[in-house]
């Protein structure tokens, strides 16, 4: 009897990629909001020195990238880590949400920056003059003018999450449930010879980031619109 | 109350002190990069300046030697900026309930209507600022501006983007809703004739430096530097000699003018005359005894500027002179005045002014 697509898919895989995105989406996308805006109203030599500081996991090779994250977790951070929770950051699914968080910075962050970037100094200022406090004209000007660029930030931190290989094998291995994400249960798949059920949770991370990307196009261009 | 402006600045280089008088509209006019924007947005606070002290009465918004420097929202100013500067995302009322926030959420939407009303954009509430003109957007900025009654308005070249017929129609809203409520205004703009056309007073900025300051007639009617005359777009600049025998009188060339008081001598003697009030007279026309300091000259070129004509003429004896002349465009018909013809000019010697280039405010307000 043929098995249904749906049986072929490592649902534990899927669902950890999406915790991991989820998780991965609330602790970033604050920080990106936060050190994106700063980015784009700031001027100075710092500048170019911190952008390139928050690109870099763009041009680094994930195996190198993991290697140093490793190396962190051993020092400091990781023995007090193991302290508190006894458990280690390596190949647990903490340590993968750190990575990922790294990992991500420029693709929530220069989303962010540009969107902050796009507000004219006309507009800022008048906000100031208007009698607002730098916390209101952020929340009712600032904000909502950024929103596509957070959008955007959101569904590009999203998509990369689930899709992300070389930085989890390094960090988290292949623990079923713990750190098997579902682009290594592809490549699982892959090495063991079934293709078939690669394909089904290839198809499957493709519709989701295909439907993230949509999603995110189809809000754009509607606030666009007003 | 009275806005006291002093400011030292490097870059840009700004160096004033001046007092805006009370609920009247002031122009702050110069060239591009004279640094009027710059002073304005200090005002504003939203450039600290090195220097100086802004307070308006009692109310210290700036204050360099007491290290006070309060922020924009604290100041009791509105600002339209250049390019407005209204938020895209929200309704004309909306925008101007976002500088409600002192008011009630239940106030602040009559309290917009009311400015609507004001402004007459009543009909374009709901309205978001990319769907309203030029003119419309100006004026829910304007109604921004005045929605949290503040003291000083300062209004950055509001017109300078609007075609000429919304630009006329918002002089005039400007001035109906200045005399509604009189309240201290100071317009930058780097055009002299909406400044006059609006302003009460003027200030003349050059480089950072006031180079005059008064009530816009007397600007307008007695330059006292070469630099405001040179802002007022006068050519008539000339050097003279005293004449060391008489405090009233300067030796031009071959000519010895009359002035009409004694005058303080100092070299060098730098003197104007307003192109408007060159008088002129066809030889072959009576000469009357009224008639002021005569100079024969020779109409070097006449320019016709729509209903305005500008002569140059030279006059006999000073080769290198050139006085310019503003007359209306019959006139030149009526004396056929043409390149080469023979005139007699006539300079009045209460239109002869005296320059001084130490005199950064010349005319009292």
């Amino acid at each position: 009897m043929a098995l249904s697509p749906l049986s072929k898919m490592d649902w534990q895989a899927l669902r950890l990629s999406l915790l991991l995105g989820v998780v991965t989406l609330l602790l970033l996308l604050p920080f990106a909001v936060f050190i994106g805006r700063a980015l784009a109203f700031m001027h100075g030599r710092r500048k170019p020195w911190l952008e390139g500081l928050i690109a870099l996991p763009l041009v680094l090779p994930p195996t190198v990238f993991g290697y140093y994250l490793l190396r962190g977790f051993a020092g400091p951070v990781g023995r007090w880590y193991t302290a508190l929770t006894g458990t280690t950051l390596a190949f647990s699914f903490a340590g993968l949400v750190i990575a990922s968080f790294i990992v991500n910075i420029p693709f929530a962050v220069q989303p962010v920056q540009r969107a902050f970037e796009g507000i004219s100094a006309d507009i800022r200022e008048a906000a100031q003059c208007c009698g607002l406090t730098a916390w209101q004209a952020f929340w009712r000007i600032e904000l909502p003018l950024a929103w596509r660029g957070v959008i955007s930030a959101a569904v590009l931190t999203f998509a990369h999450t689930l899709g992300e290989f070389g930085v989890v094998m390094m960090i988290g291995g292949n623990i079923p449930g713990s750190t098997k994400t579902i682009s290594i249960a592809i490549y699982d798949e892959v090495q063991s010879f079934h293709t078939a059920t690669a394909g089904v949770m290839a198809l499957t991370l493709l519709g989701i980031s295909l439907l993230s990307i949509t999603l995110s196009y189809s809000v754009g261009e509607r606030r666009g619109r007003r | 109350m009275t806005l006291q402006i002093r400011i030292d600045n490097d870059q840009p280089s700004l160096a004033l002190d001046l007092a805006l008088p009370r609920g009247q509209i002031t122009g702050l006019v110069g060239p591009s990069g004279s640094g009027k924007t710059s002073i304005l947005r200090a005002i504003a606070r939203l450039r600290v300046p090195r220097a100086g002290r802004i307070a308006l009465g009692d109310d210290v918004w700036f204050d360099s030697a007491r290290k006070i420097c309060i922020p924009p929202r604290l100041r009791a100013i509105g600002y339209v900026p250049q390019e407005y500067g209204l938020f895209p995302h929200l309704t004309a009322r909306r925008n101007i309930e976002a500088a409600l926030t002192h008011l009630s959420p239940a106030m602040r939407g009559t309290r917009a209507r009311e400015l609507l009303a004001r402004v007459k954009l009543v009909d374009h509430a709901e309205r978001y600022p990319r769907t309203l003109s030029g003119g419309q957007r100006q004026r829910v900025a304007l109604a921004r501006a005045l929605a949290r009654d503040p003291e000083v308005v300062l209004l950055d070249e509001p017109f300078s983007a609007l075609d000429r017929p919304s630009r006329r129609e918002l002089y005039v809203e400007l001035r109906r809703l200045h005399a509604e409520t009189p309240m201290t205004i100071l317009l930058v703009t780097h055009d002299l004739e909406e400044a006059a056309q609006l302003a009460s007073f003027l200030i003349l900025i050059e480089h950072g430096k006031v180079v005059q300051y008064g009530s816009t007639h007397t600007v307008l009617a007695c330059p006292a530097t070469p630099a405001a005359v040179r802002l007022l777009g006068i050519s008539n600049q000339f050097s003279a000699a005293w004449d060391l025998t008489d405090p009233q009188a300067l030796r031009w060339g071959p000519y010895r003018l009359t002035l009409a008081a004694p005058a303080a001598i100092s070299s060098p003697c730098e003197w104007t005359v307003l192109p408007t009030n060159v008088l002129l007279r066809r030889p072959d026309r009576p000469w009357g005894p009224h008639l002021e300091n005569p100079l024969p000259s020779t109409v070097q070129s006449v320019v016709a500027l729509g209903e305005l004509a500008l002569v140059w003429v030279t006059p006999d004896g000073l080769p290198d002179e050139a006085i310019e002349i503003r007359l209306p465009l019959r006139v030149i018909h009526d004396y056929q005045l043409t390149a080469g013809a023979r005139v007699t000019v006539c300079l009045r010697s209460r239109d002869i002014l005296l320059l001084d280039s130490d005199a950064a405010i010349a005319c009292a307000i």
